[in-house]
């Protein structure tokens, strides 16, 4: 099963219609330009229906979760359940298993924090023991990771003892799988389920066939492929996956992590304090099931509702749709830009395996500089390492230029896209420009 | 068109000529700076002779830069500018920049003192930009500090050592 498989259906989205939903998009930038959104990659913007669901919670049932027996209290507590119900169903997930957390980083670091502290070996918990790491034991990521699926391993294995290992990337910017690290030693296997920056779409079952082989937990980021494409966890089968609600059209401030029930039963908690509780003693305490062991205090109530009301809002377009869409601008986008001289693609260039993340490179202009002729135009793309460090000193560059897509983007913007690198070029003197764009000189 | 008012033709100049370009010997101190929203790096010797703290002069600020047009240019204005004076005189002079820089465009640069620097005005309205236009400036800085701290420690030596 390719989750990220290129479609063969043309668009048969309303983009207009859809584009209605989302007030910012009609507003201007820059002197009156209208604005070309293409960094959802780093946030997605917002409908209407998300931010009309968690202002109507406010003003008719806000109230502290999963505390108090009044009527506010029951009713916030049945919006917040049911909207992990229909975030889990979104993924393929059971109810159970979705953990809301602050952000994808945060998902991660409970799953690195977790095993931390299953580590420490008091023998206070003999069930966290299959989490236990030392010296000797291997962490494998990729060379491809967004740092938040990189630095926590970094440190995991610092306090721990234990080695990180990782899969190169190879040339045309996929995964090097011939180079495997995977070995007897390998307890955890941390690595992206779509590049935030080359749009490579890794082939997870693969992955998680050699991770299982040895034994060793498979932690998925889904940030860049959930927002995107119809994704079921539990069809991938990994054990951990993490994303965010403000790439999906969602709040910012809340996250999902989604764990195997048998091994979040088993992981320690990373926070702690109320809620997260099942018994206290001035001793000590005893711990709730999960998904509750890990929500420690009051949790974001408006921003879980809100990103309950993205999934509905996506899943009535349908996901197949949202897939195809994206994928007919990053295949256009491919061509264009490829077209112009001097314009590098980072990653695959073809449309095969990869999602609407097309990061690029022109000679002669820094990227910098770059984004600052775009975002004149009214563009906005995102400069820069892209928290992608590593990946970028593989290419030998310090920096690229993204654009990244969801469901509101047009073929006029993809093509405002090319005309605005073509600007670029031209301002900084770097091709002979093919009308006099300018007037005077520089 | 803000756009031509932050690139001007001064600022393009030094970024395909840049002045000053390359590490050289002798140096008092190197430093490495590096902008880590965007990965761009400068490393900046610079080599101080005569007198004390801010009676020391600037004999040289030599420089490698990767980085974009606003940063691989502002390092070259500052390198026509602060060397050949004292710390104390570079120093005012990097005050005055940094103020102007930083100053969202409500600050009023001195041509006097700024010289071409005063190009780097227009960077004010992009504060995203700021940082890059710093780089090399507060590298200078940095590099100073160290050269200097080195002499302190080698009470006595002259020709301070990386």
């Amino acid at each position: 099963m390719t989750v990220l498989a290129p479609s063969t259906t043309g668009a048969t989205l309303d983009v207009a219609e859809i584009r209605a939903d989302f007030p910012i998009l009609s507003r201007t930038v820059r002197d009156g330009k209208p604005l070309v959104y293409l960094d959802s990659g780093a946030t997605s913007q917002r409908p209407r229906q998300v931010l009309d669901a968690e202002r109507t919670f406010l003003e008719t049932s806000n109230a502290a979760v999963h505390r108090g027996a009044h009527a506010l209290a029951e009713e916030a507590t049945d919006a917040y359940e049911s909207a992990r119900e229909r975030i889990a169903a979104f993924v393929g997930a059971d109810i159970r298993e979705v953990v809301f957390t602050k952000n994808a980083t945060e998902a991660i670091n409970l799953v690195a924090y977790g095993m931390s502290n299953a580590s420490i070996g008091d023998g206070v918990d003999p069930a966290a023991e299959r989490f236990r790491l030392g010296p000797g034991d291997e962490v494998v990521t990729t060379e491809m990771e967004h740092h938040a699926n990189l630095i926590p391993w970094q440190e995991l294995c610092r306090r721990t003892g234990a080695t990180l290992r990782w899969f190169g990337i190879t040339a045309d910017g996929r995964l090097d799988l011939e180079n495997d690290p995977i070995t007897e030693r390998t307890k955890v296997v941390a690595f992206t389920h779509q590049s935030n920056v080359l749009g490579t779409v890794p082939p997870v079952e693969e992955i998680v066939r050699r991770a299982r082989a040895v034994g060793a937990y498979t932690v998925l980021d889904a940030c860049q492929s959930v927002p995107h494409a119809p994704v079921d966890l539990h069809a991938l089968g990994v054990d951990f996956a993490a994303f965010s609600g403000h790439k999906m059209l969602g709040p910012s401030g809340i996250g999902v992590l989604y764990g195997r029930h048998e091994l979040l039963e088993a992981l320690p908690p990373f926070l702690t304090g109320g809620s997260m509780i099942e018994m206290v003693r001035m001793e000590g305490a005893t711990y709730a099931q999960p998904p509750a062991r890990f929500e420690a205090g009051v949790p974001m109530t408006s921003q879980a509702i809100g990103l309950g009301a993205a999934v509905d809002y996506l899943s009535a377009i349908g996901m197949d749709r949202v897939r195809a869409h994206e994928n007919e601008l990053t295949g256009a986008a491919l061509l264009k830009l490829q077209d112009l001289p001097g314009v590098e693609i980072l990653g695959p260039r073809s449309n095969e395996a990869r999602g609407g993340a097309v990061a690029f490179s022109i000679d002669g202009v820094h990227p910098h500089d770059a984004s600052q002729v775009l975002d004149d135009l009214g563009i906005a793309v995102r400069v820069g390492h892209h928290c992608a460090w590593p990946l970028h000193r593989a290419f030998g560059v310090q920096a690229s230029i993204r654009a990244s897509f969801h469901v509101y983007n047009t073929m006029e913007e993809v093509d405002a896209l090319v005309a605005g690198v073509r600007r670029a070029q031209e301002f900084f003197g770097v091709l002979p420009p093919s009308e006099p764009l300018r007037g005077g000189s520089a | 068109m803000k756009l031509d008012s932050m690139y001007q033709e001064i600022i393009l100049d030094h970024y395909r000529r840049p002045h000053g370009h390359g590490l050289r010997e002798p140096f008092g101190a190197e430093v490495h700076h590096v902008n880590p929203t965007c990965g761009d790096e400068v490393t900046v010797r610079v080599h101080l002779s005569g007198g004390e703290g801010l009676d020391a002069k600037v004999e040289d600020l030599s420089y490698d830069a990767l980085g974009c047009s606003i940063s691989q240019a502002a390092t070259s204005v500052a390198h026509d500018l602060l060397v050949g004076h004292t710390v104390g005189e570079a120093f005012e002079t990097l005050d005055a920049y940094q103020t102007m820089v930083q100053g969202r465009g409500k600050v009023e640069p001195d041509e006097d003192v700024l010289d071409d620097a005063v190009a780097f005005a227009g960077v004010a309205a992009y504060p995203a930009r700021v940082k890059c236009a710093l780089l090399g400036w507060l590298a200078f800085k940095d590099a100073v500090a160290q050269a200097q701290g080195h002499q302190a420690q080698a009470s006595g030596q002259t020709g301070g050592t990386a």
